[in-house]
């Protein structure tokens, strides 16, 4: 297990290197000048040439190149154009938004998924099965404003049950310390002892992650079930049956375990299409979130901060990846001892 | 009936009149018809037959592992130290499972769970019987594994199944059908057919030196009649879902009273003893289609001996010598 998580881990410099390089020569040999670009048409040679020395435009590429490895060693993305203020800084700020909301919607996903999932294969052909079919049909095809919108209007316009519009209630006085506002709430929770920030944090979330979980819902539910009714007719699952094991053990123990290895290829895949893409969910909620920002960049024509936001996103695209091949191997022994 | 076989300490089980249907949606598959016999405490009895036969079936009729739908059993009974199986609630017959009634199966590379260390699959038999610890569960897998003459058994618990050899795996399977105080019935579908002849001579070794040791009745199934000759107490052929013939071992490579027995020894790679005779060689002809079946003979077409009885009725059942049946109707004018 060591030795495969070192060798896994000695994979990631190369990805993560060829993550940056592409990033780099992606908007390095991009149509136009950057500094044009960015200043617009009326800015004089003066501004063009200062830019251009701040992002080392007037440099050879092999330099802009060798001085950009070295700055994202650092994480540094320089400055943003639109706001003047360290790329670094504004995502460091808005990326635990985003990550606390896909996280959460993902647990949703995750756990109502495999149940259905689970559910619909030992029913076969019952009503459940069918019903929760359809239901993930729906689930897949459904429009994520759309569901965003009806949540909102049921739960928060009409029933006034759950909060919309930011992360937690703007009347508390909060500051936050890791930015990631549940875990937040939970340190004030033990140094104050008051339970509201985190009521207040999770009600905010509710919403959106079962607006933004929806989809990967249904396709965690569908996954499960083919794979869980592949599983049970395997000849492993007789012999559990043969001896005795009583038929809820046999499911949800002897099969599920088998049955989860696609699931979590699915799970982390969705994980990080939550992280890249939820900007529409992000922008219905008003969640100060990397997607929302990201989408205002690349508008904007912001490069450092476009660059930045890429490759923060890829780079946790191939942490996830990493996390769930580690998953993988702790789930199926075969590949573990391989 | 329940009565004398009450009273009967000799005998384990006792399968009277079993009838299996799979209700499909191209039509009734009668897979077992009318089948009786009884396993007697301590005895190795073979049912052979080929492909299709409904050797499968029956076998799982007993523990009622038949996937229902689309399996039905629509007639007969099943006594097991005299209570009829299958009068028991699932709960009950679970009870059973594992316990007094275990099985093995023909595949070893497939019929161990990928997912868990053999030790635990065993353990967890062990657990699911028996209000004992995780850890004391486990001691008795270790020393099951010992049993079944697998090397350095406690290393060997922390093993996944595709770490070991289909011989090993073959053994596992073995001590987890024996994860039981005294195992009653053991029934092993086929245990050989999937490993090659040496292996295949262990495994029987083994399963013959543990009827020694442990008191139980052995439920074998193959189409070997090599495996029948060096294992079998008794034999029950079947043919498309029938009891065709049932003897003691002896008796039926002596005196084969059935066409469709005769060809099956015939068959026999290294079988002298019918040279002389009539050689059936390989029996020609197609087994009958289970879903059109009549109620006459099914060997009828394939029988060389068959005459216009065998196409209108089965026949009843000759008793030729004691303990040795033959359900034919030209028997004794083979010749
Ligand atoms: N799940 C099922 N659905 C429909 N028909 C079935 C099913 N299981 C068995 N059958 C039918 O029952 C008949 C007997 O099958 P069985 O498995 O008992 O054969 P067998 O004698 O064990 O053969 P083999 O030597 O190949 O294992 C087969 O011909 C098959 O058509
Ligand atoms: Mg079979």
């Amino acid at each position: 297990m060591v030795r495969f998580l070192i060798k896994r881990l000695s994979l990631l410099i190369p990805t993560l290197l060829g993550v940056v390089t592409l990033v780099f020569f992606m908007i390095a040999l991009s149509p136009g000048d950057p500094a044009r670009v960015m200043l617009g048409e009326r800015a004089n040679k003066q501004q063009l040439e200062t830019l251009r020395a701040e992002l080392g435009l007037d440099q050879p590429l092999g330099t802009q190149y060798g001085l950009y490895l070295k700055r994202m060693v650092r994480f540094d993305f320089g400055k943003s154009i639109k706001t003047g203020r360290p790329v670094m800084e504004e995502i460091s700020n808005l990326y635990p938004a985003t990550i606390e909301l896909a996280f959460f919607a993902m647990i949703f996903a995750a756990t109502i998924g495999i149940i259905i999932g689970v559910l619909s294969a030992t029913r076969k052909n019952t009503w459940i099965d069918f019903t929760s079919m359809v239901g993930a049909l729906f689930g897949v095809s459904m429009p994520v404003f759309w569901l965003a919108l009806v949540l909102i209007m049921i739960f928060s316009v009409g029933l006034d049950l759950l909060p919309t519009g930011s992360r937690m209630n703007v009347r508390y006085y909060f500051e936050s310390i890791t930015n990631f506002y549940v875990i937040d709430a939970i340190i004030l929770l033990i140094r104050e002892g008051d339970p509201k920030y985190l009521s207040s944090a999770v009600k905010h979330l509710i919403l959106p992650s079962v607006a933004l979980g929806t989809i990967p819902l249904a396709i965690i539910a569908r996954v499960t079930r083919s794979s869980m009714l592949e599983v049970l007719t395997q000849d492993y699952i007789k012999t559990a049956r043969s001896a005795g094991i009583k038929e809820s053990r046999v499911v949800y123990r002897y099969a599920l375990k088998n049955a989860l290895l696609p699931v979590i290829t699915i799970i982390g895949l969705q994980f990080g299409l939550l992280l890249s893409g939820a900007i529409l969910t992000e922008t219905i909620f008003a969640w100060p979130g990397l997607g929302k920002w990201l989408y205002h960049a690349i508008e904007a024509r912001d490069y450092p901060a476009v660059q930045g936001g890429v490759i923060i996103i890829s780079t946790t695209f191939v942490l996830i990846n990493l996390v769930v091949d580690i998953l993988y191997t702790l789930v199926n022994p075969k590949i573990r001892l391989q | 009936m329940t009565e004398e076989l009450k009273n009967n300490n000799e005998i384990l089980l006792s399968i009277r009149g079993l009838e299996v249907n799979f209700h499909t949606y191209r039509g009734i598959i009668q897979a077992v018809r009318s089948v009786s016999f009884d396993i007697k405490k301590g005895e190795t009895l073979a049912l052979v037959g080929e492909s299709g036969c409904g050797k499968s079936v029956t076998a799982h009729a007993i523990n009622q592992l038949i996937p229902m739908p689309p399996g039905k059993i629509d007639k007969g009974e099943i006594f097991f130290e005299g209570k009829d199986l299958l009068k028991l609630s699932e709960k009950e017959i679970r009870a059973y499972r594992g316990d007094k009634i275990s099985m093995i199966f023909q595949e070893p590379m497939t019929s161990l769970n990928p997912v868990f260390k053999i030790g635990k699959q065993i353990a967890d038999v062990f657990m699911t019987h028996h209000k004992i610890s995780k850890k004391e569960a486990w001691d008795r897998a270790v020393r099951l594994l010992e049993l079944v003459k697998i090397p350095s058994p406690a290393s060997r618990a922390n093993s996944y199944p595709h770490q070991l050899s289909g011989g090993m795996r073959q053994r596992a399977m073995i001590a987890m059908a024996l994860a039981s105080p005294e195992p009653g019935l053991m029934i092993a579908d086929e245990p050989t057919t999937a490993l090659d002849v040496t292996i295949q001579a262990q495994i029987l070794r083994l399963l013959a030196e543990l009827k020694a040791e442990i008191e139980m009745s052995v439920l074998l199934i193959t189409h070997d009649m090599g495996v029948v000759a060096e294992t079998a107490d008794r034999v029950v052929v079947m043919y498309a879902g029938r009891k065709v013939e049932e003897a003691e071992v002896h008796d039926l490579f002596e005196h084969p009273g059935h066409p469709y027995t005769l060809g099956l020894l015939n068959s026999l790679p290294s079988n002298e003893k019918y040279k002389g005779q009539t050689r059936l060689e390989a029996i020609t002809g197609q087994v009958p289609d289970l879903l059109t079946i009549g109620l006459w003979c099914p060997f009828e077409n394939r029988c060389k001996y068959a005459k216009d009885i065998c196409r209108k009725e089965f026949p009843e059942k000759t008793e030729v010598e004691p303990g040795h049946s033959i359900w034919c109707h030209q028997v004794g004018k083979l010749d």
